[in-house]
């Protein structure tokens, strides 16, 4: 790990005068991500802000009857909260399908957004790869890619988004609020990360100096009719090949709502409003369920070892639907 | 990196931190994580170092009672916390529940991942979230065991849990 120094920030504006000393700087929350790159070398702050003191700690109610989520309120505190495992089951479940208890218990959910991709090629710091080190190139478009995206691609990034948490978020609609040096905004979740194309460098939207506050869930969990499916090569802990989180809503025999995200495929977490928008109004079946996955999976590109992952999406699709429908 | 040492903490500074009930005083740089601080700095050598990237769970320590990975969290972020470690954990003459456990159920080979199995289930049932034997080994998979001795360790688990379903 590269020297740094470090500061523990008591409020917001401690916060950004510590970070705006130097541009190689980073907050730090939970830190399970961050330090383990630092550990590789793969990122190499200078300086690190503790923002843990800061007053974005608690899981409360909106006025439009949405859930509020903390940016600093760990991954487990979130999966295990009354509220959220009640209305939001479907982000209980995305959680609880990552990582480990142990770091269940330090990320957080501001970190959580913000981890970096597991591409192998973006830890060997003695191989290329564009996020990490702008113009060396992409190891993995012509190397061991079987992780790697499907959707999204650009010729100078293939690397997926790590998370199952953004999963659940991208399929609820969440929306983001983020503070900065120059004011606060909020982001759609849609428009949080990014796709590589030739910056694969950024992961996410955020300016310079940003800090995430806190996530909103909308009033609708899709409580009634969801699921998260996460296939992996191991039954636990270990990073999602393909996840899919759905939520159906149910009407008269209609499906009034749905909501189809993919993890694992894609630099971002995966949506396709077209295949939502052409099961609403439809009868909840097997055949529907299959043509959407069939727009879905159309725009899919493999690269050679990841070619099993457009017909394990697809499947995954039509199974995860089919169990939410019946849960 | 001339201007980075005017920024702040940069070389090492004085902090306190609560471990099994005993304040300890020590001077640790900013970038030493809690697990290398506990055993290089304070020889509380129980806590071991596997993989230190938090994929193996030797290291699992608790803090404020919940089980954390000790190799990926800031010796200086911890100040204030009160920290558990194998040592605080039950004494040759009075072994807590779960090392009497493990025992009964030869729950260990080498043992050096034992440490971090016990903190990590101490972690596990004060979270009471475990209602089949399924339920334990996905609760407790941030804990490897190189020897493979998992199903004794599901077992010693299983016996300070109670009854419960498979």
């Amino acid at each position: 790990m590269n020297r740094f120094t470090f500061n523990k920030a008591g409020n917001i504006a401690d916060a950004f005068s510590s970070q705006q000393q130097s541009d190689f700087s980073k907050f730090i929350a939970g830190g399970t991500n961050l330090l383990d790159l630092m550990k590789e070398n793969v990122e190499r702050p200078d300086h690190l802000t503790d923002i843990n003191a800061l007053p974005f700690q608690e899981i409360g109610m909106n006025e439009d009857g949405g859930l509020r989520l903390g940016a600093l309120v760990t991954n487990a505190d979130t999966a295990y909260h009354p509220e959220v495992e009640k209305r939001y089951p479907l982000i209980s479940h995305a959680i609880l399908a990552g990582a480990s208890p142990q770091l269940r218990n330090k990320a957080t959910n501001g970190g959580n957004l913000l981890q970096r991709t597991r591409c192998y090629y973006f830890y060997d710091t003695a191989l290329p790869c564009n996020k990490r080190k702008p113009g060396s190139g992409c190891g993995a478009l012509q190397g061991f890619n079987r992780i790697h995206a499907i959707f999204g691609t650009s010729d100078h990034c293939i690397a997926t988004h790590p998370s199952d948490f953004c999963v659940a978020l991208a399929a609820l609609g969440a929306r983001v609020n983020v503070t900065g040096p120059s004011g606060e905004r909020t982001i759609e979740f849609e428009d949080f990360h990014r796709l590589p194309e030739d910056t694969p460098e950024k992961d996410t939207n955020l300016h310079p100096g940003e800090l995430v506050t806190s996530i909103d869930l909308p009033e609708y969990g899709f409580h009634e009719n969801y699921k998260y499916l996460k296939i992996r090569d191991r039954a636990s802990y270990a990073f999602a090949l393909v996840s899919v989180a759905a939520g159906l809503k149910i009407n008269d025999g209609k499906i009034e709502d749905v909501r189809i995200a993919l993890g694992g495929v894609a630099h971002k977490p995966w949506r396709n409003k077209e295949a939502e928008n052409m099961l609403k109004g439809t009868t909840p079946e097997k055949s529907a369920f299959e043509q959407a996955a069939d727009l879905i999976l159309k725009d899919a590109r493999g690269f050679g070892h990841n070619d099993f992952k457009i017909i394990l999406a697809k499947r995954a699709i039509v199974k995860t639907l089919s169990e939410a429908l019946n849960s | 990196m001339e201007q980075a040492t005017l920024l702040g903490t940069h070389e090492s500074t004085a902090i306190k931190l609560s471990i099994n009930g005993k304040d300890h005083s020590l001077n640790v740089e900013p970038w030493v994580v809690l697990l290398d601080a506990l055993r290089e700095y304070l020889s509380l050598t129980g806590t071991k170092k596997g993989c230190d990237h938090g994929q193996c769970g030797a290291c699992t320590v608790l803090i404020n009672g919940k089980r954390i990975n000790s190799c990926l969290t800031l010796a200086v972020m911890h100040e204030g916390d009160e920290i558990t470690t194998i040592e605080g954990i039950g004494s040759s003459d009075n072994l807590h529940p779960l090392q009497q456990a493990f025992i009964d159920h030869d729950a260990f080979q080498c043992g050096y991942c034992t440490p971090g199995q016990i903190c990590s289930a101490i972690g596990l049932l004060s979270e009471n979230k475990v209602k089949t034997t399924a339920d334990i080994r996905e609760l407790m998979s941030g804990n490897l065991c190189r020897c493979g001795a998992y199903q004794n360790i599901v077992a010693a688990i299983k016996q300070v849990k109670g009854n419960i379903a498979e």
